[in-house]
C-alpha cells in the first residue's frame, strides 16, 4: 500500500505504519515524510514534562478527555526510556490511558528513547508531524520522567506544560535551572498532598524573578489528576497561553526557529553520511586512526586533510 | 537504525494476576524488545486497537481465568480484521493441554504453559517474528 496516501485517506493502520517506517528509518520513510509535510502545521503541539512519578500519564489522559469533550481530536505520543544495556524497553504509559483506546478520535503511540538523552525519542518530531498530517487537532507529547536538563521538548512543542508534585524534598532548589525555565504553563499535581502551599509559593517567587519570559508570566494551576480536578482550568490556561503566543509573535518565532534547527540538523546528517561514504572509498581510515592514536599524526590536521581531499573530488 | 521488534503484552479477561505477564515483559525487555504493557482486564477490542496503534510485531496474551477458548480466538479475529495479517500472536497462562490444538487452529501460534522458561519464549519469538 502507499502509506502516505492511505494515511491521508484516514487509515489508522497506515498512520501506525508510517510512524514505524520513520522510527526504524525504513527506505520509504523520507518519501512518506515528503508527501505528508505539506499537510502539517495545523495541530497544536503540547509537551507534558516533569519528574518521574509526577503524574504525567494520568494528566495526559485527563487532558485528552477534556479536549475530546470540546470536540477536538487528539494524538498522543508517550515516551519511556530505552535500556542502555539491552536496547529493550517497557513502555507502560498506556496503562493510564486505557479508557481512550477505543475512542476513534484518539490515537496513542508509545515510543522508546532509543539512545536520545533529551527526554524525547529520536524520531518524536517526525511522529508529531505524522499525527499532525493525519488531522489531529491537538498532539500531546508526554516526555520521559525528567531531571534537570532534559529540555528538548521546548524545541518541539508549541506549549510546554511542566508538571510538579509536592513532597520531592527541597523541590524548587533542586530543579531551579533546566525544566523550570521551559514551562509555559505549570501544573502542581497531587494538590491534596502535604506541602502544596509551600511548593506553590516557591514556584510563584521563582517565576517572579524570571525576567526572560516577561511577555508571558506562566500561570500555575493546581490539579488532582486522578480525580479530574482542575483539568478544565488547566486546559483554559493552555488556551490562553497559545492565544497570547500567537498575538505576541512568539508562536511563529518558535516555529520558525524549529524549522531552522530541523533543516540544519538534516543538513548535518546528510553531510555526515556523505563524508562517511567518501571515507570508506578512502579505504585506509583504520590506518589513519592508528597513527593518530600513536601520536604520529594529530587529529586536527587529519580532519583538515580529509575534508580538503573530499572537496577537491 | 535497525528494526526493533515491538511486543504487546496484554491481559485479556477478568483475572487480576499479572505477575506472570510482568516477569515475561521484563525478560523481553532484557532481550532487547520494545514491550508495550497495557495492564489488567483488557477487552479483546482494546487489545486489538492497542496493537494497531503501536504497530506491534508480536502480541503476547496472558490469561489465568479459564476464558482463553473464548477470548484468544476473538482477539485473533479482530487483529486480522484490522488488516494486521503478519502479527505473531502467542498465549500463556494456565491453559489445559487439551485446549491447545483448537487455539492453534484459531490462529494462536504457540501456547506457553506454567513452568516455561522465559528463554524458550524469547527464542520462539526470534525464530518466528516477521
Amino acid at each position: 500500500m502507499n502509506i502516505a496516501d492511505e494515511l491521508l485517506k484516514g487509515s489508522r493502520l497506515a498512520l501506525s505504519r508510517a510512524i514505524t517506517a520513520v522510527e526504524n528509518e525504513y527506505d520509504d520513510a523520507v518519501n512518506i515524510m515528503q508527501e505528508l509535510y505539506p499537510r502539517t502545521g495545523n495541530a497544536h503541539v503540547i509537551g507534558i514534562t516533569g519528574p518521574p512519578g509526577a503524574g504525567k500519564s494520568t494528566l495526559t489522559d485527563k487532558l485528552a478527555k477534556e479536549y475530546r469533550r470540546q470536540g477536538k481530536t487528539v494524538g498522543i505520543i508517550a515516551i519511556d526510556p530505552t535500556s542502555p544495556f539491552s536496547g529493550g524497553a517497557i513502555l507502560g504509559d498506556r496503562i493510564r490511558m486505557n479508557e481512550l483506546t477505543l475512542d476513534q478520535g484518539v490515537f496513542i503511540r508509545s515510543m522508546g528513547t532509543r539512545g536520545s538523552l533529551g527526554g524525547l525519542s529520536r524520531k518524536t518530531s517526525e511522529a508529531i508531524k505524522i499525527l499532525d498530517a493525519f488531522g489531529f487537532d491537538v498532539v500531546l507529547v508526554e516526555t520521559v520522567g525528567v531531571g534537570q536538563s532534559e529540555v528538548d521538548i521546548v524545541k518541539t512543542a508549541d506549549t510546554t506544560l511542566v508538571v510538579l508534585v509536592p513532597g520531592l524534598g527541597d523541590d524548587i532548589q533542586a530543579i531551579k535551572a533546566g525544566i523550570l525555565e521551559i514551562g509555559d504553563v505549570f501544573a502542581i499535581n497531587k494538590a491534596d498532598h502535604e506541602g502544596v502551599d509551600r511548593l506553590h509559593t516557591e514556584l510563584e517567587m521563582m517565576l517572579d524573578l524570571n525576567q526572560t519570559k516577561i511577555a508571558w508570566r506562566p500561570p500555575i494551576q493546581r490539579v488532582i489528576a486522578n480525580r479530574g480536578e482542575g483539568i478544565s482550568e488547566l486546559a483554559e490556561a493552555i488556551e490562553k497561553q497559545i492565544a497570547q503566543s500567537k498575538e505576541s509573535g512568539q508562536f511563529i518565532k518558535r516555529r520558525t526557529d524549529r524549522t531552522r534547527t530541523e533543516l540544519l540538523s538534516m543538513l548535518d546528517e546528510q553531510v555526515g553520511r556523505f563524508v562517511r561514504k567518501k571515507l570508506s572509498v578512502y579505504g585506509k581510515f583504520d590506518e589513519v586512526v592508528a597513527s593518530v592514536e600513536k601520536r604520529e599524526k594529530n587529529p586536527y590536521a587529519v580532519v583538515d586533510d580529509i575534508m580538503a581531499n573530499i572537496l577537491r573530488q | 537504525m535497525e528494526k526493533r521488534v515491538r511486543i504487546l503484552v496484554a491481559k485479556p479477561g477478568l483475572d487480576g494476576h499479572d505477575r506472570g505477564a510482568k516477569v515475561v515483559a521484563r525478560a523481553l525487555r532484557d532481550a532487547g524488545f520494545e514491550v508495550i504493557y497495557t495492564g489488567l482486564r483488557q477487552t479483546p477490542e482494546q487489545i486489538a486497537e492497542a496493537a494497531l496503534q503501536e504497530d506491534v510485531n508480536v502480541i503476547a496474551l496472558s490469561l489465568l481465568s479459564g476464558a482463553h477458548n473464548h477470548l484468544f480466538p476473538r482477539i485473533v479475529e479482530l487483529i486480522r480484521e484490522k488488516g494486521m495479517t503478519d502479527v505473531l500472536i502467542i498465549g500463556g497462562g494456565v491453559i489445559p493441554d487439551a485446549d491447545i490444538p483448537a487455539l492453534k487452529t484459531a490462529g494462536i501460534s504457540e501456547v506457553f504453559t506454567p513452568g516455561t522458561s522465559t528463554t524458550t519464549i524469547i527464542d520462539y519469538i526470534n525464530a518466528n517474528v516477521k
